[in-house]
């Protein structure tokens, strides 16, 4: 894929986009093991993935559903859906 | 001219314009539109180069843009291709890879010596021992190079474009033509590309001499200038393919990259060579390369030929060849001729011999073709016993074609051999890729044509999404149009496979045997197919000898695939012009004109220091040094004034404005009092540092936050996407180019802006690290008590067009206290006295604050999250390396700049790697070197000199001192000069 086909801004070159990658949620009172996981490992199996995308030229990010078999985007996810809950973190005893 | 032709109807040749240039020091003439061979060729030089390895006699094969042994070297450029380069005016061209002159090259017996120097001989021969191989390695490179380099070339930069269609046709041979009108006629926007100066393919050489094409090309030619649906792009090449049909079509002018929804590749065919001794002579070429010459450049390419076919259109050159005037010995047919067409007949008619069921055993000639040996063939080989030799200086080749389907392989075609043609056709096609004519196994002109119009028709439904089922195998030619063994083996060898490494078909048959017999190892071990032309006439050849040595099919054996771009691009081409967009600050001209040095940084240029006495030209390394100092010196005791219009500026809105900032930075932003700015540092989730400013509070639901220059695009982008993830009732503005900001730093500061702002600047009304609102000659602007530089200053954020006036009165206001413009170096030397750091000098990837002695900075017991809490919390207590201030003794005078510490040296405890240097500069204020260190724990916290290690290898001392080194206290960023005395 080297046209990012969007609903909203038509057919763009992905040079125009900066990719975020899957959604990813941060943990909140995670474990060291959990946050160390959140941090530095990536899903990297083939399948459908809901990624982030940011646009530079309008400034705005996307949620795009990708097959990352057949690197082409499925469909457009509303940020609402996805949305999180600010984590919260204290430190241990 | 002695070759030249009466002119021919189709000529590309412009005799009214005569063109002369020089090849190995002898002068010779062309006409305007010949290449730089077919101009040799008519003036009688039919030697063109030396062979890669073995430096035999060379000169025309293909004249299709695949013509490596006739490559040419100008004063300015090498590896000139003569079969397709034009002749131009002046021209002083020697052949490549020639030891001495062409005709007496010193290298040429290395070709007896060839019987030692078998498939793989550099791999087995020159590995042990290894310390001679260095000394083998650069005799090699001598000997085999291709063409020498100008090293003093000048850069030549070639415009780049963007190109759209909806179909993109290339090749604009019939089957191109016909489907760029049919696609174009149906409503659809049409680019049709052709590598030729003219279009028209095949049907303009091969089949110049038909009646019946010549209303067809008539036709087509018309009705492809008068649309103007159908943009023409000729002598330009398609190099390659690239995802969602993104294809570099490149010019004499540069590349064009074109984005096209359907592609239909009408590539056409690569005639191949057919293997035999010696068929690498001057005078042997391929019967299509004989039919551009008389075509193309009515060039006649011999006196008397033999024509070896394996096919109808041999037999169409043999005619052609009769039209020009050459004597036609004899034709030789590898099969029956009672199975060929019309133009068989009618060579046989006009007496021609023909001498079928047989081959050529070898050509013979010393230099050049003078005669061709026939023997017997049973598709298998030749009876030499009953040979014949027939003399000849012209031998033809037409023994069958491979497609010319790099990029269809390339866009993921499925590609099998097709038993009846004898050729690999195209099985099974991607969305958007179409294939036509001979590249699909159509081959008379009516199956061309149809062939064209039925991709076009498919490319069109496709384009409107419609369903479509496609009818790629019904224009198919039942006939075979190449021959599947057109090889002949000889027990002396010279039958050559691979002309441009020289390569043998013994060399091929012992590869396999050795065990190379996978057609990727067999390329690789012996080379084949990786020389100039890439295997577009030794890649099919190869696969059938493999075949044959194994035992099996074709499609067993598969094919090599050329990677993009399959044919050699100029450089200059893929760099393009530079195009690297500047973002200029309003005062621009105006630092230029005061002397300012301009550097990057990021995408905008910055005064890097001004030079005023020396207005324009280099300035020297004591001048630079001169220059600095003063600006550092006019900070501290009078006044400065600096661009800092390049830092990001976003204006964060909304009721949960607080929350964001909070999430964003470590520190607690929803609790700066409003008309108050904080320090804000932001981490990544690893809690590394990756960007610091500061945060402005305007009203309750509204901040203002700065980012480093490098970094105000990662900021806004970071805080957009924070927004989306948590659902925040938050707006951002990104004014970061619509506001300018300059700092007026210095103990007159206060006292200079005063007189031109209505903003109460007394210390009580605006304390340090205040942000306040106002007027500055009637313009609104925000001004910050920052103490980056560790002096009373001001931070003037302003609309970019108010900025100069402001500039230039705050110059003309400043002048009673010596003001002076300063740049980002004395910046740099005045935050390094007051030991601030600069995220990604004094950091790298891996810092986090408390490295950065910036444990301040990190609320983990205050804050319930921020981006990167638990990471720190974790590091808190498990630093390795700690930022250090350091200093040189007092007078540091190194004899030579080698021996001077500079960034990035190392520090060595013990033999060992123990820290680095991120920041240093001599301090006017302090009168010595000092600087920051990234040191390693312990050593960080021993308080011990430690040795720098410098660029001449010797040792330097530094003395680890405590930051900020000027100023401690801080007393100057909040007072007077005046107050603090």
């Amino acid at each position: 894929m080297k046209l990012l086909d969007c609903a909203d801004i038509g057919k763009r070159p992905i040079t125009e986009f900066d990719y975020l990658g899957e959604i990813r949620i941060p943990p909140s009172d995670a474990d060291e093991s959990t946050w160390a996981d959140y941090v530095f490992n990536r899903n990297g199996a083939p399948g459908v993935l809901r990624e982030r995308w940011y646009h530079r030229p309008t400034g705005r990010w996307f949620i795009f559903e990708r097959d990352t078999l057949t690197d082409q985007i499925i469909g457009q996810v509303d940020a609402s859906e996805v949305r999180y809950e600010e984590p919260h973190y204290e430190i241990p005893a | 001219m002695k070759f030249r032709l009466d002119p021919q109807p189709l000529e590309w040749i412009d005799r009214s314009e005569s063109v002369s240039f020089r090849f190995e020091g002898q002068t010779f003439s062309g006409f305007s539109g010949d290449s730089l061979t077919s101009a040799l060729l008519a003036g009688g030089q039919k030697l063109l180069g030396r062979s890669f390895k073995y430096h035999r006699p060379r000169s025309v094969l293909s004249m299709a843009n695949h013509d490596v042994n006739a490559l040419f070297q100008s004063s300015d450029a090498t590896n000139i291709r003569g079969d397709v380069t034009p002749v131009s005016e002046g021209v002083d061209l020697r052949a490549c890879n020639v030891n001495g002159t062409l005709a007496n090259d010193k290298d040429r017996y290395i070709g007896l010596l060839s019987r030692f120097l078998p498939v793989g001989f550099y791999y087995k021969t020159f590995h042990k021992p290894k310390k001679f191989f260095p000394y083998w390695e650069r005799l090699i490179r001598e000997k085999a190079g291709l063409g020498e380099i100008n090293t003093s070339w000048s850069a030549t930069r070639q415009p780049k474009r963007y190109g759209f269609s909806e179909v993109l046709v290339i090749g604009a041979g019939p089957s191109g033509m016909q489907a760029a009108l049919s696609a174009a006629e149906a409503g659809a926007d049409v680019v049709l590309v052709d590598e030729n100066p003219r279009i028209g393919g095949s049907l303009d050489y091969q089949l110049a001499n038909e009646e019946a094409a010549a209303k067809v090309r008539a036709d087509l030619k018309s009705r492809i200038s008068n649309n103007a649906k159908i943009r023409l792009m000729e002598a330009h090449y398609a190099a390659g393919w690239y995802t969602d049909h993104y294809v570099p079509l490149v010019g004499p002018e540069g590349i064009t990259k074109m984005r096209a929804e359907q592609v239909i590749m009408a590539t056409g065919v690569m005639e191949q060579p057919s293997v035999f001794r010696n068929n690498d002579l001057p005078g042997v070429m391929l019967a299509s390369a004989a039919q551009r010459l008389i075509a193309r450049y009515a060039v006649k390419p011999g006196q008397r030929a033999v024509v070896l076919c394996g096919n109808d259109e041999g037999y169409r050159a043999a005619l052609d060849l009769i039209a020009a005037g050459v004597e036609v010995a004899a034709v030789v047919d590898l099969e029956r001729v009672g199975k060929r067409g019309e133009w068989a007949k009618q060579v046989q008619a006009q007496g021609i011999t023909v001498l079928d069921h047989s081959a050529i055993y070898e050509a013979q000639g010393k230099g050049a073709l003078s005669a061709v040996v026939v023997a017997p063939f049973n598709g298998k080989g030749c009876d030499a016993g009953k040979s014949h030799v027939i003399p000849c200086d012209l031998l033809l080749m037409s023994v069958g074609w491979a497609p010319a389907a790099q990029m269809l392989y390339q866009a993921g075609a499925k590609l099998g051999y097709a038993s009846q043609a004898e050729q690999i056709l195209p099985r099974e096609l991607p969305q958007g890729i179409h294939a036509c004519g001979r590249l699909n196994g159509a081959f008379t002109l009516e199956q061309r044509l149809a062939d064209g119009s039925r991709a076009a028709r498919e490319a069109l439904a496709q384009l409107r999404g419609e369903a479509v089922v496609s009818e790629l195998t019904v224009h198919r030619d039942t006939q075979s149009h190449s021959h599947p063994w057109p090889i002949i083996g000889h027990p002396k060898g010279k039958n050559f496979l691979d002309i441009d490494e020289d390569l043998q078909l013994k060399d091929l048959i012992n590869a396999a045997k050795e065990g190379f017999d996978n057609i990727e190892l067999m390329k690789r071990f012996s080379t084949n197919g990786m020389g100039p032309s890439q295997g577009k006439h030794s890649n099919m050849n190869g696969i059938r000898v493999l075949a044959s040595v194994t035992g099996k099919t074709i499609d067993e054996t598969g094919s090599t695939t050329a990677r993009p771009m399959f044919h050699p691009v100029p450089v200059s081409a893929l760099a393009g012009r530079r195009f690297r967009p500047e973002r200029l600050t309003p005062m621009h001209q105006w630092h230029l004109k005061h002397g300012a040095r301009m550097m990057e940084a990021g995408q905008w240029q910055r005064p890097e220091f001004y030079a005023p006495s020396t207005a324009a030209g280099a300035v020297t390394a004591a001048q630079r040094e001169q220059s600095i100092v003063q600006e550092v010196q006019a900070v501290r005791s009078g006044l400065g004034l600096i661009d800092v219009s390049t830092l990001g500026k976003i204006e964060v809105m909304g009721p949960d404005a607080g929350r964001l900032l909070d999430v964003v930075y470590t520190m607690k932003m929803s609790t700066i009092k409003i008309g108050m700015t904080r320090y804000a540092l932001a981490v990544d989730d690893s809690g590394v540092i990756i960007d610091d400013g500061i945060v402005g509070r305007i009203a309750e639901d509204r901040f203002y936050v700065t980012a480093t220059t490098s970094h105000a695009a990662a900021a806004f982008r970071t805080l957009s996407l924070k927004i989306q993830e948590l659902g925040l009732n938050v707006r951002l503005a990104n004014l970061t180019g619509s506001l300018a900001a300059m700092n007026l730093a210095g103990p007159a500061s206060r006292k200079v802006l005063s007189a031109l702002t209505d903003v109460d600047l007394s210390e009580e009304s605006f304390p340090y690290l205040g942000m306040r609102e106002g007027t500055l000659l009637g313009y609104p602007v925000r001004l910050i008590r920052v103490g980056f530089v560790g002096e009373l200053g001001y931070e003037i954020h302003l609309p970019a067009n108010a900025a100069l006036e402001v500039w230039e009165k705050l110059m003309d206001v400043g002048s009673a206290h010596a003001i002076r413009p300063f740049g980002v170096e004395a910046q740099r030397v005045l935050r390094l006295e007051k030991g601030h750091i600069i995220v990604g000098q004094d950091t790298d990837g891996l810092t986090n604050p408390f490295e950065a002695n910036m444990s301040w900075a990190v609320p983990l017991k205050s804050k319930p999250w921020f981006t990167g809490k638990p990471s720190l919390a974790r590091l808190k207590n498990s630093c390795e390396r700690r930022l250090i201030g350091f200093r040189l003794p007092q007078g540091f005078s190194p004899k030579s700049s080698s021996e001077m510490p500079k960034e990035c040296h190392l520090i060595i405890q013990d033999g060992e790697i123990s820290g680095r240097i991120t920041s240093i500069a001599y301090s006017p204020s302090l009168g010595r070197i000092i600087g920051l260190a990234m040191v390693d724990l312990p050593l960080a916290d021993a308080n011990v000199p430690m040795q720098v290690k410098v660029d001449s290898g010797a040792f330097v001392a530094i003395e680890p001192c405590a930051t900020p080194f000027y100023d401690a206290d801080g007393a100057r960023q909040t007072a007077d000069l005046t107050e603090v005395a």
